[in-house]
């Protein structure tokens, strides 16, 4: 049996189910490029009309672009779906340019991805049109299979079926079983590269320019740069406050009670060493603060140990037990490693404040370029990024290393982190603490 | 006692040596770098050294490195390990060939040199000393198991006290107490721990500290010592 069924499995498994997802991918886009993109060609070529007329126009317009960009959404869902993804290219909306503004009008006839949607309405509705075939042909086919042109044939005594229009005797109206079948395995081999065509032509259209997609990016560098900016400076002025009230001014008092204790050490012997017992002690405190400072600035054992060594000291330090799995060939350069390592911190914080979970995991790893952090629990779930928590503040953080956090955490948990970080590894570890677990 | 310093600053260096040396201790070396810890071990066999974590050239663990691959080289060589910061992940990989004569300090406790005097030589005797701070973080990350939460607040001080490596005697003074006292709060430890009780007090911390790693798996039971490889640093041999 298994010998038999394998091949046909295999078949199955390549040719038909795809072929099947794209007979009904083709329909989807056919029915939205036939039913959306004329409407809105013709309603697109009206408002612009009638912006000299009666200046109408300055209104409808910018409303008709936002029903054009509905549709070109769904293509591009559509697109992804067919593993074709075509990324979005619209400039962001400016604040206060509600419909009927000028600076509303001004943001949609400024961007050219408008008129690159303008243009694609006209050539997507034929292109779109044609993908009706993937899903029409395989459906022929099946009719043919299924036998139904012969039924017809004997019931009605008039039908036509393929090569056969009409058919005119038994063998003709047999020949349509054949016919079906090979439309029907033709159809559902040819669907897959029709839609693909299409969505490639979409994409000629849709998919942002080069030029677009380097403003996009200039637009985001520019807000990153500015938090990380802000971030840093926020940083300092914690670290001169600690400073200032801290260590510093335990030396102050040290220095001062060393001096007193210098001119008392001939007349009382007794209060200079009382003295000095408290210079011990508050050098003691001024190294505490100092150790802290230096932990939250740039951990030691990071240091020290790198990504591994130091995410296994946080996972230790936790009163759960946490399973760190770490996969990593190389170590990532430093600015990175700090990153990350303040996320996975953060991450455990939340997870010991707010989870109530018994059981906890970190995998670190890195592929494709990209250093990948998990970090989850088997709690109560329900962590919401936006909530103020510690997690947003990750976020900002690793934006700066166009690194990116999802939060998955549904009611009832379990609550997953995952961050990704783009970034380089340096050659094979040689920390002699490569072999510590 | 002949006693190997590793301090790369030489301050620091010479601060140690010379309250070594004002309380009897004989400094046969003292080095200021990673590579030469190791050789300066295994040719001088000392009574006991006293390690910086942090040394050059790469500045990162050398001094710890040192320690450990020197106890696989002279089993039970007694350590005492300096640091400007103390790490649970690091004194576990130091207790973990559980040999004793291990001793892992915040470079603070120097200034108090008579305790810190104290701790070399327990040290040396083949005692356990850890941090308070090394002890708290234990203490915290385990405040979660149930036998932890059945102790009064009284017998978790012992237990802490006991986990610093302190002898009945120490902890009776620190507490205000009646050895006896303490003996009892100890015992009643010990039951509520579900652990051997042992007389001897080197296995007695190792014991505690073992626990409060995480380990219960693995206690020493009285009169043997058990090796660890599974979660340890991968020790050769």
């Amino acid at each position: 049996m298994e010998l038999v069924d394998s091949p046909v499995r295999e078949f199955a498994r390549q040719t038909l189910r795809p072929g099947a997802t794209a007979a009904l991918q083709g329909l989807a886009v056919a029915v939205l490029s036939l039913t959306t993109n004329l409407a809105l060609f013709a309603l697109s070529l009206v408002s612009l009309l009638l912006i000299p007329a009666f200046g109408i126009g300055f209104a409808l317009f910018p409303m008709t672009t936002a029903l054009v960009r509905l549709s070109t959404g769904l293509q591009r869902r559509l697109a992804r779906w067919a593993g074709v993804p075509i990324a979005t290219p619209y400039r962001p909306l400016p604040p206060g340019a509600q419909f009927g503004t000028w600076r509303r009008f001004r943001w949609v006839v400024g961007d050219p991805a408008t008129w690159r949607d303008f243009a694609w309405l006209v050539p997507g509705a034929v292109t779109g049109g044609a993908c009706l075939l993937a899903f029409a042909l395989p459906l022929y086919g099946l009719e043919g299979s299924l036998g139904v042109p012969l039924l017809l044939y004997l019931i009605a005594d008039s039908y036509g079926y393929g090569l056969f229009w009409p058919m005119t005797n038994l063998a003709e109206a047999l020949a349509a079983l054949p016919q079906g079948w090979l439309l029907l395995l033709g159809g559902l081999a040819v669907a897959p590269w029709l839609v693909w065509l299409h969505l490639q032509f979409a994409r000629l259209f849709l998919a942002p320019t080069r030029a677009a997609e380097l403003a996009l990016r200039v637009r985001q560098l520019t807000v990153t740069r500015a938090d990380t900016v802000d971030a840093q400076a926020a940083e300092l002025r914690r670290i001169e406050r600690d400073l200032h009230d801290g260590a510093q001014a335990r030396l102050v008092a040290l220095s001062m009670s060393i001096g007193l204790a210098e001119q008392l050490l001939a007349q009382d012997p007794a209060a200079a060493g009382k003295l000095l017992a408290e210079a011990r002690e508050t050098s003691g405190q001024a190294l505490v603060e100092l150790r802290d400072l230096v932990r939250g600035i740039h951990p030691p054992v990071l240091a020290e140990r790198g990504l591994d060594g130091a995410v296994r000291a946080l996972a230790l330090a936790v009163p759960l037990p946490v399973e760190v799995e770490v996969d990593l060939p190389g170590r990532p350069e430093a600015p990175v490693e700090s990153a990350a390592y303040f996320a996975v911190a953060e991450g455990l914080a939340n997870i010991t404040k707010h989870s109530g979970a018994a059981h906890a995991w970190i995998h670190l790893g890195h592929d494709d370029g990209r250093l990948t952090i998990e970090v989850g629990d088997d709690g109560r779930g329900g962590a919401d990024p936006a909530g103020g928590s510690g997690l947003a503040g990750i976020g900002r953080r690793l934006a700066a290393f166009d690194g990116t956090m999802v939060v998955t955490s549904p009611p009832g948990g379990p609550t997953v982190v995952t961050m990704e970080l783009p970034c380089e590894l340096s050659s094979p570890k040689t920390s002699p603490s490569s072999g510590t677990g | 006692m002949r006693v190997v310093i590793a301090e790369d600053l030489a301050l620091l260096r010479d601060g140690l040596t010379r309250i070594l040396e004002a309380f009897g201790f004989e400094v046969v070396a003292a080095v200021d770098n990673g590579p030469s810890v190791l050789s300066a071990l295994v040719t001088h066999r000392p009574d006991v050294a006293v390690l910086d974590v942090r040394l050059p050239p790469t500045f990162t663990d050398e001094g710890l490195q040192a320690a450990i691959q020197a106890r696989t080289e002279i089993p039970g060589l007694p350590i005492l390990v300096l640091s400007q910061h103390v790490e649970q992940l690091y004194a576990r990989e130091l207790l973990s060939d559980r040999a004793g004569g291990v001793g892992y300090l915040l470079k603070d406790r120097v200034s108090n040199v008579a305790q810190f005097v104290d701790a070399v030589r327990r040290v040396a005797g083949g005692g356990t000393v850890m941090d308070p701070e090394v002890v708290s973080q234990l203490l915290a990350s385990r405040s979660g198991a149930e036998p932890l939460q059945e102790l009064t607040a009284r017998e978790r001080e012992v237990l802490g006290l006991m986990a610093e490596g302190r002898s009945n005697a120490a902890i009776a003074a620190r507490l205000f107490v009646t050895e006896k006292a303490v003996s009892k709060h100890i015992n009643n430890i010990f039951s509520k721990l579900r652990m051997p009780p042992s007389d001897d007090d080197n296995r007695r911390v190792l014991a505690v500290l073992t626990y409060l790693n995480g380990d219960d798996s693995q206690l020493p039971v009285p009169g043997r010592v058990p090796r660890r490889t599974a979660a340890g640093p991968a020790l050769p041999g």
